[in-house]
């Protein structure tokens, strides 16, 4: 046997460490455990196989988002928003762009809109097939999972193929996009689109009406409306208990006031509800990108504003204004007027706020992200509690809480 | 060798015989060729990376051609521990009490770049590396890395089990 | 509850522009509309009665969130800014108050809303805001035993403080 060595100190401090009654006993359940994907640590206190109290900690992936983005300027952190919520990086990039260009008093052209619009709902199509396909592997439904991996995995591609990343595609710029669409994307989406309903549809068909994917899901972690309000869920798991609450539709932002889409709700707050509601908010979304591949129209991607967009590559090499105002936004950062600003998209996994302070200065003073999966995991002992020890795997799955916005 | 045993006295000064000699090289080739076919995969997976390890791990990447398909989620039965993605100071201890668990023989496997250098999170809170913490074999790049870089990984890992010795009976054998 | 249409702003305004018996009429300095954002001030002891107004006779059901902003050259150096939205009006407040860095105390809201729990644990991690009233403030993003708030201005960005000893041979 080994030396011991030295005392590794406790990085976290349950709630309670002594158990309330004589027959109870206390588990620690993760953070590196199959049933807590990412990385979260749950103390339960369990009466058998029930669950009396749980406590949830997570802070396992706290990278230093807010103090990276403080050092570095408007335009270089992007990536590290991208790494916020890594299943639907599109979504986040857009939130922070159009956050910023509200501060700057910018209005994207008429076809970075459209764009934004159809990759934000090819990336939430995205973030909801993983949660799915993650979660049904949880519950052993191994051939969803990689059905829906494999069709996840040609949408990875093919974004890649616009933004050059499969995961993390830094893809938004203020005032608009990195680049425009290259040749025959849209056929390729429209091929994707296509193959996508026939690979969904043999997962609704897996597990829809599977007596056991019905047993673990209805009834299970239910959660009340009010409860549900009070403890600021938004997103699929708020829609689950039958609240309509959808920013797309209550404040509509980029183009979503144009298209036709229905918000889906559930009806008893259970996981069965926010898996379906998840599904049906795929199909929305395949809808609304049809509609907005309708609604595109060829021209500029980015605005003509030199505070902020690069200007063209031949001339920043033939004209020394140009040079000079490439190298200001690269070293100094685009100048942001100083004022704060509170703008929020609707996520994968509910309301994505973006709170940034700027002191007119090329680089933020303050950058915070509302993440969802961080108030979602502040309520989730109530899900947890009263439920089987077992039930944790789909309560936690349909969570989805995405450790790197949860801790940031 | 036709059931003739040379023992192992008889064979001159060294006390090792040609046969024993033998052995003892082929031993690590037998050995190396069965364990890197057989890799048992903990994912100590946190962050950004998972997304790729779903896709290298599924259907269409399929890291079974490997012998690496079967994750298992005790440390005790795997010998393959995979850091796929950030780790932090708070998940440190937690990271080297999974691979102080770990039984012999067990690789470490950086996946992606913040597990090899901490990547773009040079912060309070991001740990610079995770040989800082545990030693590891073989380091993916890429934030996060390809499908294709990561079988490249896998299979760089799997002929430095092949080419490295293997040690069954004690620190000589 | 009554259901406002856009001019919830001016009721709103208007509401607190009054001298109420539940809120003194000190320290409110400006109310403004930023970015189709309410804007509201309030001195620490008011927020908690001032939410409970815009909660109960206003519709701001959802707690949003709770952050810090530190000023290092302020007195008093910190704001406290929370956000609320209302699911029925579909617009959003922002309440500020400023505390100081010898007393960083604000307000708690657990008593209103359930998600302040968690958030005030944050706030109180990176910036060393404690939050009257909420007697958990365990770390929950940082872990035990990490000295300072990292979000503050002076927390170099660099400064580590590992659990686990760095192994020998790794060291640069």
């Amino acid at each position: 046997m080994n030396a011991p060595g030295p005392v590794i100190a406790n990085p976290v401090r349950p709630a309670f460490d002594k158990a309330s009654r004589e027959d109870t006993v206390i588990v620690s359940i993760g953070p590196s455990h199959p049933a807590t994907h990412g990385t979260i640590q749950i103390f339960a206190e369990l009466d058998g196989e029930r669950i009396l109290r749980a406590d949830v900690h997570c802070g396992y992936l706290h990278r230093g988002f807010e103090k990276e983005c403080e050092d570095h300027t408007w335009h270089n952190l992007i990536p590290y928003v991208d790494r916020l919520n890594y299943c639907s990086p599109l979504i986040n990039d857009f939130a922070y762009c159009e956050a910023v260009e509200k501060m700057m008093g910018i209005g994207i052209t008429r076809r970075a809109v459209i764009l934004r619009t159809l990759l934000s709902e090819y990336s939430r199509l995205c973030d909801h097939i993983t949660c799915i396909a993650a979660s049904l592997m949880e519950l052993g439904a191994m051939t969803a999972f990689l059905y829906l991996v494999m069709i996840r995995d040609y949408m990875y591609e093919h974004i890649a193929d616009l933004t050059g990343a499969r995961v993390t595609h830094s893809y938004g710029r203020i005032g608009g996009l990195a680049r425009d669409l290259p040749e025959g994307w849209l056929a390729r989406l429209e091929e994707i689109l296509v193959q996508s309903d026939d690979f969904l549809g043999r997962a609704h068909g897996l597990v829809d009406r599977n007596r056991i994917f019905i047993d673990r899901m209805r009834d299970v972690g239910v959660i009340s409306q009010s409860d549900a309000l009070s403890y600021g869920y938004t997103g699929p798991i708020l829609r689950s208990t039958g609240l309509p609450v959808d920013l797309r539709k209550d404040t509509p932002y980029l183009a979503y006031a144009e298209l036709d889409f229905e918000v889906p709700v559930g009806i008893k707050g259970d996981n069965y509800d926010r898996y379906y509601v998840r599904m049906c908010e795929i199909d929305e979304s395949i809808h609304m990108i049809r509609q907005c591949v309708d609604l595109l129209e060829p021209g500029p991607i980015n605005v003509d504003d030199r505070r902020c967009v690069f200007p063209e590559k031949t001339r920043v090499y033939g004209e020394i204004e140009s040079l000079i105002n490439h190298f200001k936004i690269v070293m100094e950062g685009p100048r942001v007027p100083a004022g704060e600003v509170y703008s929020a998209h609707e996520g994968p996994n509910g309301e994505l706020g973006f709170y940034l302070v700027s002191t007119g200065e090329g680089t933020p003073w303050k950058v915070h992200c509302r993440a969802p999966s961080f108030v979602h995991v502040g309520g989730t002992h109530l899900m947890l509690e009263g439920g089987q020890l077992a039930d944790l795997v789909p309560t936690f799955g349909m969570i989805n809480m995405i450790g790197g916005e949860c801790d940031r | 060798m036709n059931g003739r045993v040379i023992p192992i006295e008889a064979a001159g000064g060294s006390g090792k015989s040609a046969a024993f000699e033998y052995l003892t090289t082929r031993k690590d080739e037998l050995i190396g060729w069965a364990r890197k076919f057989s890799i048992f995969p903990y994912p100590f997976v946190t962050a950004c990376c998972a997304m790729e390890f779903m896709a290298v791990s599924s259907s269409p990447y399929d890291t079974d051609r490997f012998g690496a398909a079967l994750p298992r989620f005790s440390p005790r039965q795997a010998d393959l521990l995979m850091v796929v993605g950030t780790v932090t100071h708070k998940q440190a201890p937690i990271l080297l009490k999974v691979y102080e668990q770990m039984c012999e023989p067990k690789w470490v496997m950086a996946f992606g770049v913040c597990a090899t250098s901490g990547g773009f999170y040079q912060n309070y809170a991001a740990v610079p590396g995770i040989d800082r913490i545990v030693p590891v074999d073989v380091y993916i790049p890429g934030c996060p890395p390809r499908p294709e870089t990561v079988i490249d990984g896998i299979m760089q890992l799997q002929d430095k089990i092949a080419r490295s010795q293997h040690l069954i009976v004690n620190d000589k054998f | 509850m009554t259901t406002y249409g856009s001019d919830i702003f001016e009721r709103v305004k208007e509401r607190f522009g009054k001298a109420e018996d539940d809120l003194s009429g000190t320290a409110r300095s400006s109310t403004t509309v930023q970015h189709s954002i309410l804007v509201l001030h309030f001195a620490p002891g008011e927020v908690a009665g001032a939410v409970k107004v815009l909660r109960d006779e206003f519709g701001f059901d959802l707690f949003l969130d709770v952050t810090a902003v530190d000023w290092p050259d302020r007195d008093p150096r910190f704001d406290v800014v929370w956000h609320f939205y209302a699911t029925r009006n579909r617009v959003r407040v922002r309440v500020k108050t400023a505390v100081t860095l010898a007393d960083p105390v604000a307000p708690s809201l657990t008593a209103l809303y359930g998600s302040a729990g968690i958030m005030e644990r944050e706030c109180h991690d990176m910036y060393g805001i404690r939050f009257d009233g909420n007697a958990d403030l365990r770390p929950i993003l940082l872990y035990e035993g990490f000295v300072g708030h990292p979000l503050r201005k002076d927390y170099p960005k660099q400064k580590e403080q590992p659990l686990v000893p760095y192994r020998e041979e790794a060291k640069p």
